[in-house]
């Protein structure tokens, strides 16, 4: 057996059942014992997507997502898209191939440092000098990926150690890294204080997120918010823990949020902040959070808290584990009239926005669209103006909303949507973006059709880098920089290129058809909707 | 405010790159870093000494934490430590400074480890307070060079029962 050979069969043990990539020489004896296994391989048209189509697939099943490239440029494009992973903490195992181990240091041909150049954005590297570590650095890999804060692992395998023989194949059972050693359960004498804040609590708020989806505890977090009549706020990232018409539910926190669920955030007594960073976009003033209130911080990873905001109640753990133990306890507490007044926020601070009838208007369209997808759909939004626009209006029954929330990378939606798609072929997949991220992903049409993956795609036209246009229309007054988009192909001849069916929307007329339509298709379409470039979100 | 983190870390090519990678990229201050093997030759101890507010000081604890290479982090204040730092300067030296030179370095508990008809290497060995001190008082001849350790550190001893 071979290095290559074990490098399979660690994969086959782990379960994978797809590996996106690129190859090149450095990773050819990789793709030739592919060959020999049931793993399905998907020709990616640019590694970053490769990493960014497993990221789809990992947050739609749990698992851990697969790509694997070349050395040199294979490796070093698909750094954005690890950075990616790690920014919203998606558990995926990157396999660079690397030049033969003896030449490694003296920049031969398509050679780089990709351990080094990847240190700050993957939770470990490793670089595999000996072809009989394969088994344990593989195993190792997929737990430290997928425990504890999830995130990118990568995995440099020089040419002659895939070609090397490898003595025994034995793949561990079990891991022991004494270095590393996640907290999963939370203490029991800081539950029992948040427990005792609760009961005292007259406004308490819980803001949920992308932690909670990652740990899997949505079922948990919502039956404690019903329960106990908590409303429930949420990041970017965690859109979809509840449903958005849930009554609990208060809407998106953050300078592109609802303003209610800010002012419900702002004004409460009690904040239990779970699986959320307290980032920048989430939370612009973390003064307004610790004001006046008790402040619950719940993440896995003991680094989160205290690192933009110091807890009142810092508690360390796994969402689900922590939300269980909070079930166990036995309490009462009373707000009826922080609801009603919460309540009352959702249906007066609603944004206005100005409608152009002259144009396809994105927020009704996403709402339409959304309303008229199936209960389970992943819906996978794009970095920009879309994005924006599908935080505000998309509506989550009990399906996924994919998109990038820590890193912003345009071009996310098609790749990360054909990896949902093929980890769940029976969901409804829809991406959607603007014609800016859909021209950075716009050759992965071409793998749709290839391997037949399903994917719809809608592109919100304004042929203008909407989100930056807006900025610079409120920073440098209209003084508009680098955002024209005008040399944009036309996406009609090109869904004909690719063999995909093309539809589009100048406005609104007809589009509860349109919408039907475009839904009931089996195969991938293409939606472009034309809306008004001097639109704000 | 000054904190120490004494560092048991795998001993593993790349492990240096990665802590110091750390500070860098969090922007994080290291006044002074030694590194060494310990008793065990598969475990290394970095000794790092670093400034900043209460929450950076705690964030470079936790986030060391995180990195898998290292195996545990102590922390511990100056004051409930014993720390020491190792200095060789190298100053130039005439006949009329000589007899000082030689009398700090008496007071200083300084030793002359080398020298030359006009050159001579001091040793030094004790807190870094005292390091700096020797140096200030060296300011006024000519210092050639110096070579420091940084700090190394263990928490003072404690009495344990049996």
């Amino acid at each position: 057996m071979l290095g290559a050979d074990a490098m399979i069969k660690c994969l086959e043990e782990e379960g994978v059942e797809y590996v996106f990539g690129y190859p090149g020489v450095a990773i050819c004896p990789f793709y030739n014992s592919i060959l020999n296994s049931k793993i399905k391989t998907i020709l990616i048209r640019t590694e970053q997507n490769a990493a960014h189509a497993a990221s789809g697939l990992a947050r739609v099943t749990g698992k851990v997502g697969v790509c694997a490239v070349t050395s040199g440029p294979g490796a070093t494009n698909v750094i954005t898209g690890i950075a990616t992973a790690f920014a919203d903490s998606i558990p995926l195992v990157c396999i660079t191939g690397q030049v033969n181990s003896e030449l490694i240091g003296s920049d031969v041909f398509q050679e780089a440092d990709i351990t080094g150049a990847v240190e700050s954005f993957v939770k470990y590297s490793y670089l595999v000098k000996d072809a009989n570590e394969i088994p344990r650095i593989f195993k190792e890999a997929f737990y430290i990926a997928n425990s504890g804060r999830k995130g990118p692992v990568l995995i440099d395998v020089p040419i002659d150690i895939q070609n090397a023989a490898v003595k025994k194949f034995e793949y561990p059972t079990e891991v022991n890294l004494r270095t590393y050693k996640p907290t999963i359960k939370g203490h029991a004498v800081q539950i029992k204080k948040v427990i005792k804040e609760l009961s005292k609590a007259e406004r308490p708020i819980i803001c949920a997120g992308g932690g909670v989806l990652l740990s899997g505890a949505e079922k948990e977090l919502r039956a404690f918010a019903e329960k106990y009549k908590i409303p429930v706020v949420s990041t970017m990232m965690g859109i979809g823990v509840m449903p958005t018409k849930h009554p609990m539910y208060y809407g998106m926190v953050g300078n592109n949020g609802k303003p209610y669920a800010n002012r419900a955030m702002n004004e409460s007594d009690l904040l239990i902040m779970v699986g959320a960073r307290v980032a920048d976009r989430a939370v612009s003033q973390p003064d307004l959070i610790t004001e006046n209130k008790v402040l619950v911080h719940i993440d896995v990873d003991p680094a989160e808290i205290g690192k933009n905001v110091g807890a009142s109640i810092p508690l360390v753990g796994d969402a689900k584990h922590i939300f269980e133990d909070f079930a166990k306890e036995e309490f009462s507490c009373e707000h009826g009239e922080w609801i009603i007044t919460l309540n009352h926020y959702r249906d007066t601070m609603e944004k206005k926005r100005k409608i152009n009838p002259d144009y396809v208007d994105p927020a009704a369209f996403i709402s339409m669209l959304s309303e008229a997808m199936e209960e389970d759909a992943i819906y996978v939004a794009d970095v920009g103006q879309n994005q924006i626009w599908s935080c505000g209006y998309h509506i989550v029954k009990n399906g996924r909303f994919l998109t990038t929330g820590g890193m912003g990378t345009m071009g996310y939606s098609i790749p990360a949507a054909m990896g949902a798609k093929l980890a769940c072929p029976d969901r409804q997949v829809v991406a959607v973006c603007g014609d800016g991220s859909f021209q950075m992903s716009m050759m992965e049409l071409a793998t749709m059709r290839q391997f037949k993956v399903p994917v719809k795609i809608i592109v919100l036209k304004n042929n203008c880098l909407g989100m930056v246009r807006q900025y610079q229309h409120f920073t440098y007054q209209d003084h508009y920089s680098v955002v024209d988009l005008s040399g944009s192909p036309d996406l009609e001849k090109l869904a004909m290129a690719y063999d995909m069916k093309f539809m589009r929307l100048f406005t609104m007329d007809g589009v509860e058809n349109a919408i039907r339509e475009f839904l009931a298709q089996d195969e991938s379409v293409l939606m472009e909707c034309v809306i008004d470039p001097m639109d704000l979100v | 405010m000054k904190k120490i983190y004494s560092v048991l870390v795998e001993n593993r090519s790349g492990v240096l790159c990665k802590v110091s990678g750390l500070f860098s990229r969090r922007s994080f201050n290291i006044d002074s870093l030694a590194v060494g093997e310990t008793d065990d030759p598969k475990v290394s101890c970095m000794t790092i000494v670093s400034s900043g507010d209460e929450r950076t000081l705690e964030q470079i604890e936790k986030q060391l934490n995180k990195k898998i290479d290292i195996i545990k982090v102590k922390t511990f204040e100056e004051t409930a430590s014993i720390s020491r730092e190792l200095m060789l300067i190298k100053v130039k030296y005439n006949r009329n400074n000589r007899r000082d030179i030689m009398e700090t370095c008496e007071i200083l508990k300084a030793d002359i480890v080398d020298m030359s008809k006009n050159q001579m290497i001091i040793q030094i060995c004790d807190i870094p307070e005292k390091i700096t001190l020797l140096i200030n008082m060296l300011q006024s001849i000519s210092i050639i060079e110096v070579a420091r350790t940084g700090t190394l550190a263990l928490p003072k001893c404690i009495d344990t029962e049996a």
